[in-house]
């Protein structure tokens, strides 16, 4: 009984992990997915954030801009755009999933690109909108 | 075969867990409300950017964008501590760190939708 598995303070073996898998755009997506789940939860606060700067006039704007305009402002900003584009349209892909469409190993793996491709061009598109001047259409 | 449930919980279609599909629902419902508020939004954001603080004003005073951002924000809300639940759900294992976490992204999902709402209101109530 020189190495007995159930002895006290015996390591038990683990289930593979992360590391010991391929990567592949399938499981890349999940990740990508909880991820910008999680940084959206802090654009939540982000958003209610802006709101309060609003509702406390002009000085409390212009603080809340002060930050956002910043180099790291626009940054976040633009990572808050790349996970909402990603987040909205891999959610989109779940729930096909989840009524039965799309589950079939080739349309997974297409579908799983596909958002990486339309998500950055989301983005990419919404601040080359901004900076080609054609937002503030609501003044 | 004999069971050990009583009959309520078999009537419930709950076990040791607690709770069925209730999480899973909500969080597709929450979801699904989610494509056309979150298109809104961004239509609202792209349209304010680069205007100035009285057009964001008049904007969020109309009842119409009021009532659209805060139903984005609560639903937004309501969906993050969901999701947030499952993260820990998934990762963490004590019983008493599983139960602050999940009581602090309640209490932080709360606190944030009234601050949201309380703001819309007084933005509708200056203009």
């Amino acid at each position: 009984m020189a190495d007995h598995p159930q002895r006290p303070g015996h390591e038990r073996p683990l289930s593979p992990h992360l590391s010991i898998y391929r990567w592949q755009v399938t499981m890349l997506a999940s990740i990508t997915h909880r991820a910008t789940g999680i940084a959206l939860a802090v654009g939540t606060l982000v958003l209610a954030w802006w709101l309060v700067s609003v509702s406390n006039g002009p000085e409390g704007y212009e603080s809340f801009m002060s930050v956002a305009t910043t180099p790291i402002g626009l940054v976040t900003l633009f990572g808050f755009a790349w996970s909402l584009s990603f987040h909205m349209l891999n959610g989109i892909r779940h729930l096909a999933w989840d009524m039965g469409y799309g589950f079939n190993k080739v349309t997974a793996t297409q579908t799983g690109s596909l958002v990486y491709v339309l998500s950055l061009v989301f983005a990419v598109g919404v601040f080359a909108f901004v900076w080609t001047g054609h937002a503030g259409y609501l003044q | 075969m004999s069971s050990l449930q009583t009959p309520l919980r078999k009537v419930e279609g709950l076990g040791v867990s607690h709770s069925g599909t209730g999480h899973f629902w909500r969080q597709r419902i929450t979801a699904v409300a989610l494509v056309p508020l979150g298109l809104w939004f961004t239509y609202a954001i792209l349209g304010l950017v680069g205007t100035n603080e009285v057009a964001i004003l008049s904007f969020l005073a109309h009842p119409w964008n009021a009532l659209l951002m805060a139903a984005f924000a609560a639903t937004m809300l309501y969906h993050m501590s969901l999701g947030l639940q499952t993260v820990v759900d998934d990762y963490i294992h004590g019983t008493g760190m599983k139960i602050f976490c999940l009581l602090l992204i309640r209490f932080v999902m709360i606190a944030t939708t009234v601050t949201c709402i309380f703001a819309l209101i007084r933005i509708a109530a200056s203009t």
